[in-house]
């Protein structure tokens, strides 16, 4: 079955920089389906992105596109969606630009509800510099930055994310290419801030580093540890062990920021 | 017909100056002493129908400022000597990717934490050198309340023509004193807004030198769809590391500053034909200057006032006309030493420039300006 991604994609501005076997593309043409089935529109859609391997996908994508600084993205965006309400909003990054430089950032934003879809690519390292570790680096694991083993602790971006307000939240991965577009656009039509986190690889700088011998074990790897939240329901906690959660995570229904901004307007309007 | 006029705050007649210029959103984080505009536009933007957010920093505060002007909205944000270091970084964003915004810094003093409640004039190399990277600069340095109206509104309308970001730079004496305001009258200043492109959007670069060097800029959501980069980038937007491209992109942001400089520069003088000693000074220093210049005059000392309303780009050509002219040009400013530099650079010699700074949270007094004048042998 062809699919046509082309008619989203800009003329002349592929081929990506991304290395072969990563994950980042296969998230791209999720993401691709799920606009499409939306139905959003070219011109009054903005997608904004940091900086980061993952942060490259807003050159490719025939849409308004902002590529803005390390770890800004959310904010550039509330700025955009807070003008023009109307208009939707994407914004899609790495683990370590949505998480480290641009963790205050990505809390705000969910704790604002701002009616944006946030996709994050979590390939648990920082891919475009070469592989230093990131919030999201398993502890223990190798990187430029820790050839001793990662001391850090992992953030879990699902629970972060709940934790600071966001009213849509899910979990894939890119192992699961259907369920990527599901999940994104589930959360375009979700009124209110839909956190996507996708579980990704890094073949280039996590995998060779960490003994995956190729992308395939690596794609494996997501294969085994996503556990459905239905499925996860029916299994014991020894079960669960070194599984991930994948699905909607959370959903619920709050007042969405721009239309509480409305009422400002209209409040100061009256007064 | 009368004037309206009242006694206004500084910062009060900035967000006045802001609403008169049809800012329509502000993004902002509270920090003394620039919180009254937000605060004031918190109140008056909503009944306009325009937006005002409180960000979670003053990071946060430039980003959202910078993509609200994306989408064709007049923008400002206001912050003092902390939050413009935080801002630096997207400062430099804004100048690559040519976004209209005005960011007003109400000067404190520094560094660090500072002096959150004093005067400070430490910040106005920061406003040219402050972010990395070669980039064009316009900053303006009001000097009363009156000035931060009509200058608030000059930076929206210099941001708008040359697509980039606009400092206006006044120390907390200016920011926080009460003084009398004529309010203009809708259309009496002059009100610019950005020129948006008319070429087919199948043809529309975001930075086409054929217009120009300031292109069109198109709004996000019109039928202009386009891409905005902070890398290098060629004419079309797209990132490019072609040296001749990135070259030509470089120069002509310069070069639209640099050409344009006789219609961004506005000085005042204030007795300086016959002047022999000239003083350079400019916000709340200058008010001193001139009742120092005043008080001298009387005793026949020909002395006078060169004040920069536009700060950057510098009025290097005039200055360097009264280094001729003059045996000395003192400058006065709160800092250590920073136009003082400027000023050495362009006189190349032909006069004196003694130095007459100040950095313990007190003014500049009259007194200090004459003594400093009248060592000029
Ligand atoms: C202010 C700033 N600090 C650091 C960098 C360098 N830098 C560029 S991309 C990046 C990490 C990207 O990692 P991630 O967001 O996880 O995306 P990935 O490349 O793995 O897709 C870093 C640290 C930068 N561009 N700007
Ligand atoms: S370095 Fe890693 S994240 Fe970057 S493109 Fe290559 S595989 Fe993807």
């Amino acid at each position: 079955m062809a699919y046509d991604y082309e008619k989203h994609i800009r003329p002349g501005k592929l081929p990506h920089i991304w290395c072969p076997g990563c994950g980042h593309g296969i998230i791209m043409k999720g993401m691709i389906r799920a606009f499409e089935a939306c139905g959003l529109e070219k011109n009054n859609t903005a997608i904004i992105s940091g900086i980061g391997c993952a942060s490259r996908m807003t050159g490719y994508m025939d849409y308004n596109t902002l590529h803005t600084a390390h770890g800004r993205a959310a904010a550039f965006a509330t700025g955009v969606k807070m003008a023009k309400p109307e208009m939707d909003v994407i914004v899609v990054g790495g683990d370590g630009d949505g998480t480290a430089i641009g963790g205050n950032h990505f809390i705000h934003a969910c704790r604002r509800n701002i009616d944006m879809t946030y996709v994050i690519m979590n390939n648990s390292i920082y891919g475009m510099t070469g592989g230093q570790f990131s919030p999201c680096t398993p502890t223990g694991a190798l990187a430029s930055t820790t050839v001793y083993g990662n001391p850090d602790p992992t953030f879990d971006i699902a629970k972060l994310a709940i934790g600071a307000g966001a009213t849509f939240v899910a979990r894939g991965t890119a192992f699961h290419a259907a369920q990527i577009e599901k999940l994104v656009a589930e959360g375009i039509r979700h009124k209110g801030l839909a956190v996507i986190e996708i579980l990704d690889d890094c073949p280039t700088t996590y995998g060779r580093r960490n003994k995956f011998r190729s992308v395939i074990d690596m794609m494996k790897r997501l294969k085994e540890i996503a556990v459905p939240v239905a499925a996860a329901a029916k299994m014991t906690p020894e079960q669960l062990e070194g599984k991930v959660l994948t699905g909607v995570l959370h959903k619920e229904e709050r007042p969405e920021y721009t239309e509480q901004y409305a009422q400002v307007i209209s409040r100061a309007k009256g007064a | 017909m009368a004037k309206k006029v009242a006694l206004l705050q500084g910062n009060d007649a900035c967000a006045q100056g802001a609403l008169y210029a049809g800012c329509n959103f502000f993004g902002g984080y509270p920090i003394t002493p620039s919180t009254e505009v937000a605060e004031v536009l918190s109140i008056e933007l909503p009944k306009r129908g325009g937006k005002f957010i409180q960000m979670e920093d003053e990071i946060a505060a430039m980003a959202s400022i910078i993509g609200a002007s994306l989408t064709g909205q007049k923008v400002l944000t206001a912050t003092s000597g902390p939050g413009v270091s935080l801002k630096q970084e997207l400062i430099g964003y804004a100048c690559i990717a040519e976004v209209p915004c005005v960011i007003i810094n109400v000067m404190r003093g520094g560094p660090s934490t500072g002096m959150p409640t004093g005067p400070g004039q430490s910040d106005v190399q920061q406003a040219k050198w402050g972010t990395h990277g070669d980039h064009p600069v316009i900053a303006l340095v009001p000097a009363s309340v009156q000035e931060i109206f009509s200058e608030t509104v000059r930076a929206f309308n210099l941001a708008e023509k040359y697509r980039m970001p606009v400092q206006v730079l006044y120390d907390e004496i200016v920011g926080h004193m009460r003084e009398r305001i004529e309010f203009p009258e809708p259309g009496e200043l002059e009100v610019i807004n950005r020129t948006e492109p008319t070429v087919s959007p199948e043809d529309y670069k975001p930075f086409d030198p054929s217009f120009g060097d300031v292109p069109p800029l198109a709004a996000f959501g019109s039928e202009y769809r386009f891409h905005v980069t902070g890398l290098n980038k060629a004419a079309d937007g797209f990132p490019t590391t072609k040296a001749n491209l990135v070259d030509d992109e470089q120069r002509r942001q310069i070069r639209k500053v640099d050409g344009a400089q006789p219609e961004i520069e506005l000085n005042e003088e204030y007795l300086t034909e016959d002047a022999e000693v000239i003083i350079f000074a400019y916000g709340s220093t200058s008010r001193s200057a001139r009742y120092a210049v005043n008080e001298m005059r009387k005793e026949g000392i020909k002395v006078g006032l060169f004040r920069p309303i536009t700060l950057w780009p510098f009025p290097e050509k005039r200055i360097a006309e009264l280094g001729k002219q003059a045996k000395a040009i003192v400058v006065a400013e709160l800092n250590l030493g920073q136009m003082n530099l400027e000023v050495e650079r362009v006189t190349k010699g032909s006069c004196e420039v003694p130095f007459l700074g100040r950095v313990d949270g007190e003014p500049i007094n009259p007194g200090q300006i004459i003594d400093q004048v009248k060592e000029v042998k």
